[in-house]
């Protein structure tokens, strides 16, 4: 199927989604030299968001998660997209400057569609979601 | 809806103008749309948060030294925030010498931009003061609140990234505090206590911004305040309730309250109460004020305070570098020197490195600080009125009050 989105930051990936229904800070909750999420209590915790179309509602915590982003793209260990619900400024910022492309406000739900490891395309240079 | 942009604007997102500029429109491009902006609105100033390395890390670091690297420049005045240490004392403070050097490269990356190094979270209180109506773009949570409510210029609470933006392109986008319409308070404080102590104002602004939890505040009943206790007012506010806006009858140049606003009163016992929460514990190994940054003001009521007198205890006074060169050439900062305190410049209590330098229990007289110092610099911490927290030799256990 293919569902439209609106683009935070361009680009094109395709990979294997990660899903979660909880927000998620890149300062502090994701290691940033392996990618994985050492928030304690998280649904993704222990799971690395490296090589992932990263799906969550938002982000959420201190503005430097955005430079947190930028360190693990650098360390090779970023997600391949993200699709937020609604983005805010963390995450947008954080995937513009680091070059990982970005949709949120897709028309359809995107956790109704999107399930963990399914095959996702995001094509964030015309807003589309293939999947 | 797409923000409609200039052609100026367009050529600076499709790399015209350079990459710098390109990347910083794009995140400009994209937070307007995330924030249903129109258009963008050119800006008088920038103020940039995001400077100390304790915050920003490796990461920010090499972030601000590729921009720097491509040539970017700032186009209108941006002035940066507290950083981690003095820049010239960091030695005498004993900061450890690979965060002095990381932190060094961080302002070095800055300033190559064009940013002027005033390291301050008070840029009002060195001549940085934007008038009515003008729309700036301002990081540290304290000076936004002041700036839109005591100076009534226009900003959103900016994070460092989105600020440093702003100041590579010039403007911002135009939403929120931007707009006329949002320029209203859905809450009235009448307050029925009498605030004598600048601490008082820290007191209220943390039931305030508790209460309002961003809304903008209309105070009713306070009949006289100065800047700094307003500082301390909206520092409080912003701390403890992500506030950026406050009027206050007859004292702030805007005034205006929504039909049907939520109103509630502040009165005497509930300050007190408050009081004793921000009051951790009665242990200080070292008293700091300045929390935003000190004013000339502060400083010369302090010297007062010390003079010819041995304080018990450290005594940091935090204050910007051009505040401690007008009080060191006033001959305050030799005073307060002889007393046995110093003014610390460029930094402060909550972005220095506290607890490495072998502090564990902190007094301060602000808010604002109580609410971050046990987070960010692992300290338990003594709020009291800044009479109360200092101490001198040979003063017995009776403490020494203000005037």
């Amino acid at each position: 199927m293919i569902v439209k989105g609106r683009i935070i930051a361009r680009g094109y990936a395709k990979g294997p989604a990660l899903v979660t229904m909880q927000p998620i800070s890149f300062l502090g909750s994701v290691d940033p030299k392996t990618g994985i999420v050492i928030e304690k209590g998280h649904e993704l915790e222990g799971k690395s968001v490296a090589g992932r179309i990263l799906v969550f509602p938002r982000g959420k915590g201190s503005t430097v998660g955005s430079y947190m982003m930028l360190q693990l793209k650098k360390n090779g260990v970023a997600p391949l997209a993200i699709i937020n619900l609604e983005a805010e400024t963390i995450i947008a910022v954080g995937a513009i400057i680091s070059k990982i492309p970005m949709l949120d406000m897709l028309e359809e739900d995107p956790f109704s569609f999107i399930k963990n490891g399914m095959v996702v395309e995001v094509d964030a240079e015309r807003g589309i979601v293939r999947c | 809806m797409e923000p409609e942009l200039t052609k100026k604007e367009r050529c600076m997102l499709n790399g015209e103008c350079g990459e710098g500029k390109r990347q910083a429109m794009e995140i400009l491009f994209a937070l307007a749309k995330i924030y249903g902006a129109k258009n963008m609105v050119p800006i008088g100033s920038a103020q940039i948060s995001g400077v100390s390395y304790k915050t920003i890390g490796d990461a920010g670091l090499e972030y601000l030294e590729d921009l720097a690297k491509k040539g970017t420049k700032v186009e209108i005045p941006a002035y940066l925030n507290p950083i981690g240490m003095d820049a010239q004392g960091w030695e005498e403070m004993k900061v450890p010498q690979d965060f002095a050097q990381k932190q060094l490269a961080i302002l070095n990356a800055y300033t190559s931009m064009g940013a002027k190094p005033t390291c301050t979270c008070t840029p009002y209180l060195i001549g940085v003061r934007p008038k009515v109506g003008e729309h700036i773009a301002w990081a540290e949570s304290s000076a936004v609140v002041f700036a839109n409510s005591v100076l009534g210029a226009r900003t959103n609470r900016e994070g460092g990234p989105s600020a440093l933006c702003a100041a590579i392109c010039g403007f911002t986008p135009n939403y929120g505090m931007h707009l006329e319409e949002n320029r209203i308070a859905d809450l009235v404080v009448d307050v029925k206590v009498a605030l004598p102590d600048r601490s008082d104002f820290g007191v209220l602004g943390a039931i305030a911004g508790g209460i309002a939890r961003g809304r903008a505040v209309a105070f009713r009943g306070i009949k006289k305040a100065d800047e700094d206790m307003l500082k301390y007012l909206g520092a409080a506010m912003a701390a403890f309730g992500s506030n950026s806006l406050f009027f206050m009858e007859k004292i702030t140049p805007e005034w205006k309250i929504r039909d049907g606003a939520e109103k509630i009163s502040v009165d005497k016992p509930e300050m007190g109460r408050m009081r004793k929460t921000l009051d951790e514990t009665t242990e200080a190994d070292i008293i700091t004020t300045g929390c935003p940054h000190a004013s000339l003001a502060e400083i010369k009521e302090i010297a007062e305070m010390v003079r010819g007198k041995k304080l018990k205890k450290p005594l940091w006074v935090c204050v910007s570098r051009i505040v401690k060169e007008v009080a060191a050439r006033q001959g305050l900062e030799e005073i307060i020197v002889k007393a046995g305190g110093k003014l610390v410049a460029d930094t402060c209590m909550v972005v220095s490195p506290m607890r490495e330098m072998g502090y564990r229990n902190t007094g301060v007289n602000s808010a604002k600080a109580v609410k971050y110092l046990p987070t960010m610099c692992q300290q338990r911490v003594h709020f009291a009125k800044l009479g109360d927290l200092v101490e001198f030799e040979g003063a017995g256990k009776k403490k020494v009050r203000k005037k």
